[in-house]
């Protein structure tokens, strides 16, 4: 008899330790806190892991707490396959690759698996066309938007998109696949605007770019010119800049080229220099002074305290807060448990993400609005623009609304053409 | 297309130049891998991870506040304990193996020190600022419009008395013909007294020395970061065209590689798409591997049966 109370009792704590896990929403962090890439990497997870920190803090998602997996992948696509084999069994309801290779690589087994992939501010730009790509979400804006707001900047400094006409813009770009995604895009607005443009390759991963800037400080001579760099390419173009003599100020970079990890090696050489961003910097926000109290402050923080409002922690907090989010969202058809990839595909695709909904979450200024659909993945477009002083990044415009003139037809051309050679039925979002 | 070369001699000079230049820096890093295989004949594959360890460490020495002459004789020190553990963990148990064996050794062992490095100093970029102004020479500029900054002629100052102090010590010092002994056969030296574990741990920690040399000029014009241990890629084709042997290989290899580099990308690249200065000086290293092996100051050995 006591036997049998022991087996029963060892089944209801079973049980009970069974509706807990079920309590309990699981969250694959996949990113690099190792090798080239890690400073970017580490930054970004630890802003993300740092937010669910709070939420968790404040009874998680519905009541439901977010329980993570962190998996390095050294921004090599073979891990990243590693990582997402591993993790999506656990109840994954969706993956961030964290680097548009890392996206191609996974992008279409998770298709298979129903899992979201979510890209937020890389990956596959013609993903954008929800009725291709159910799966894949390259939500708050993507590159091909990105690249349009950038010459709208250019348009802004230089009194006017008219102004533009006849001007000559270098496009220094690492040489990959990220790095030629913009060119078509910028062959339409060279177009549009006429403007001249031409493109410097840099080979990974741009240690020395001598003979580029002599190029294009001693024969080409642009007026501006577009930096889409990454990794150690950026604060090495901003020196070699320096040191042919072509100003900084008239260099704008992608946001992958904007973070201090970008321009503080490059010392006085980076002051001046414009970059892009989807989000704000510094740490005057509500959600981040709360980080700073009760993550930090508890000696529980995931980096050196001084990263905390750095550009990359920044993105991660937009990133922790688009997946908290999302979950929220999907968790209106599983009556607040947890949520598969399936649930968080609709909720993606009924997403939105309104200013007072940022004001609650205490990220105002740093997160933009943002409304996704069925046709919409992008959901946004939209960027700010910095300018680095010699000791932070400040904004120096609103938020500069992308041209989806240009932009959504080559995003359907693209997405229609992908379509084409997998046989793919596109979807009717009406 | 290379007319327009003669159409701007100018402009190709100072591309030649800056060439030059960045030759000098692949030097720096290549040195280290001469040091080591001409003291043991092994092909040191971890030489960039050491340039990484040694300016991280370098570097948080003096984030902590430490003077920097002490800070760099702190990584010295540091580098030396890594050098001695190099020596006593992995290399005395692989005496007498083929010097493959050894090269797969420091194959493991370059991705054990980048692990380390990131591991106890921690992934963010850092900036070096080691006083050498970066700004070009203006009078040089004002009279022939071609620039060339204080930064990249120190850096050629220290790179030529690293030559010049290393040829000294192998050519004219007991300890510099013991480590030529060494290399040339790991049993015969040892049969003649030459204790191999003392040489290969003071070879290791010249390769040290040298490494933090280079990690501190390539930390102060790129950062301080992870990609310093790509700079490896950069020495390979010096050191196929120079000689893995020679410490005077290393440098004209450098200046040759460095100028050919920055030539074929203004010159040759846009008409091939462009981004072709990382594997240009490895076609021409290659090919000219055919014609040379030993490369351009190596020592060509002859076996006979």
């Amino acid at each position: 008899m006591k036997l049998m109370k022991i087996a029963a009792s060892a089944v209801a704590i079973t049980a009970f330790a069974g509706i807990a896990t079920a309590a309990e929403q699981y969250v694959p962090v996949t990113a690099y806190w190792t090798g080239p890439y890690a400073p970017g990497g580490s930054g970004i997870a630890g802003g993300w892991v740092d937010y669910m920190k709070l939420i968790n803090k404040r009874g998680g998602v519905n009541g439901v707490m977010l329980k993570w997996e962190k998996c390095d992948t050294q921004y090599k696509p073979d891990l990243m396959i590693e990582c997402y084999e591993k993790m999506k069994g656990k109840g994954a309801p969706m993956i961030h690759p964290f680097g548009t290779g890392l996206t191609y690589a996974v992008f279409e087994r998770a298709w298979k698996d129903k899992i979201p992939v979510v890209t937020l501010g890389y990956g596959r730009t013609d993903a954008t066309d929800g009725r291709v790509f159910p799966y894949l979400f390259p939500a708050l804006t993507n590159y091909w938007s990105q690249s349009t707001t950038k010459i709208k900047f250019i348009g802004q400094q230089v009194g006017g998109m008219d102004k533009l006409k006849g001007m000559k813009i270098a496009n220094v770009h690492h040489d990959s696949a990220y790095g030629k995604e913009t060119t078509p895009v910028l062959e339409a607005q060279a177009k549009k605007y006429g403007f001249e443009y031409r493109n410097f390759p840099v080979a990974h991963p741009g240690l020395d770019q001598k003979a580029i800037w002599l190029q294009i400080a001693r024969q080409y001579k642009p007026d501006w010119v577009i930096l889409r760099g990454w990794g150690v390419m950026n604060p090495t173009a901003l020196k070699e800049a320096a040191r042919v003599g072509f100003p900084r100020n008239k260099v704008v970079g992608v946001w992958w080229s904007g973070a201090e990890e970008d321009v503080v090696p490059a010392g006085r050489a980076a002051k001046g220099y414009y970059a892009a961003g989807f989000h704000g910097s510094g740490t005057d926000y509500p959600a981040v002074q709360d980080i700073l109290k009760e993550i930090y402050g508890a000696g529980e923080g995931e980096l050196p305290k001084e990263r905390v409002g750095s550009i990359y922690y920044n993105r991660g907090l937009v990133w922790g807060a688009f997946t908290v989010e999302a979950i929220r969202k999907a968790m209106e058809r599983t009556n607040n448990q947890p949520v598969k990839g399936e649930d968080v595909q609709w909720a993606l695709e009924h997403l939105e993400v309104t200013p007072a909904m940022i004001k609650k979450l205490g990220l105002t200024g740093l997160m933009p609005p943002m409304k996704l659909s069925c046709a919409d993945h992008e959901g946004g477009g939209r960027a700010k623009f910095m300018q680095w002083d010699g000791s932070k990044w400040n904004v120096v415009s609103d938020w500069i609304d992308s041209d989806q003139e240009i932009v959504r037809p080559m995003v359907e051309a693209s997405a229609a053409k992908y379509a084409k050679e997998k046989g793919l039925k596109v979807r009717d979002c009406k | 297309m290379l007319e327009f070369a003669f159409q701007e001699p100018m402009f190709a000079l100072e591309v030649i130049i800056g060439g030059l230049l960045s030759g000098i820096m692949y030097s720096l890093v290549a040195l280290g891998f001469v040091l080591i295989f001409k003291a043991s004949g092994i092909f040191n594959f971890a030489q960039g991870a050491l340039v990484l360890f040694a300016a991280l460490t370098f570097v948080k020495m003096l984030e902590f506040g430490v003077n920097f002459w002490l800070a760099i004789v702190i990584t010295l020190a540091i580098m030396m304990v890594l050098a001695l553990s190099i020596e006593r963990v992995v290399l005395r148990p692989l005496v007498n193996q083929p010097l493959i064996i050894l090269f797969m050794a420091t194959i493991g062992l370059n991705f054990l020190i980048e692990g380390l490095a990131q591991g106890i100093w921690g992934a963010e970029v850092h900036s070096l600022d080691l006083g050498i102004p970066e700004e070009p020479l203006e009078g040089l500029m004002d009279a022939v419009g071609i620039s060339i900054t204080y930064f990249e002629l120190a850096s050629a100052g220290i790179a030529a008395a690293m030559v010049f102090g290393l040829s000294i010590f192998f050519n004219k010092t007991r300890v510099g013909r013991a480590l030529r002994a060494v290399a040339d056969d790991h049993q015969a030296a040892m049969s003649v007294g030459i204790p191999l574990q003392h040489i290969w741990a003071l070879t290791w920690a010249a390769a040290g020395i040298v490494a933090l040399v280079a990690g501190m000029l390539w930390g102060a014009k790129i950062g301080v970061q992870f990609s310093l241990a790509l700079l490896a890629l950069k020495a390979l084709p010096v050191l196929i065209l120079g000689g893995f042997d020679s410490v005077a290989g290393a440098i004209v290899g450098g200046l040759i590689i460095g100028a050919l580099e920055k030539f074929s990308e203004v010159f040759i690249g846009p008409y091939v798409g462009g981004a072709i200065e990382n594997w240009f000086p490895y076609v021409f290293a290659t090919v000219f591997l055919l014609f040379r092996p030993q490369g351009l100051f190596g020592q060509k050995i002859i076996e006979r049966v």
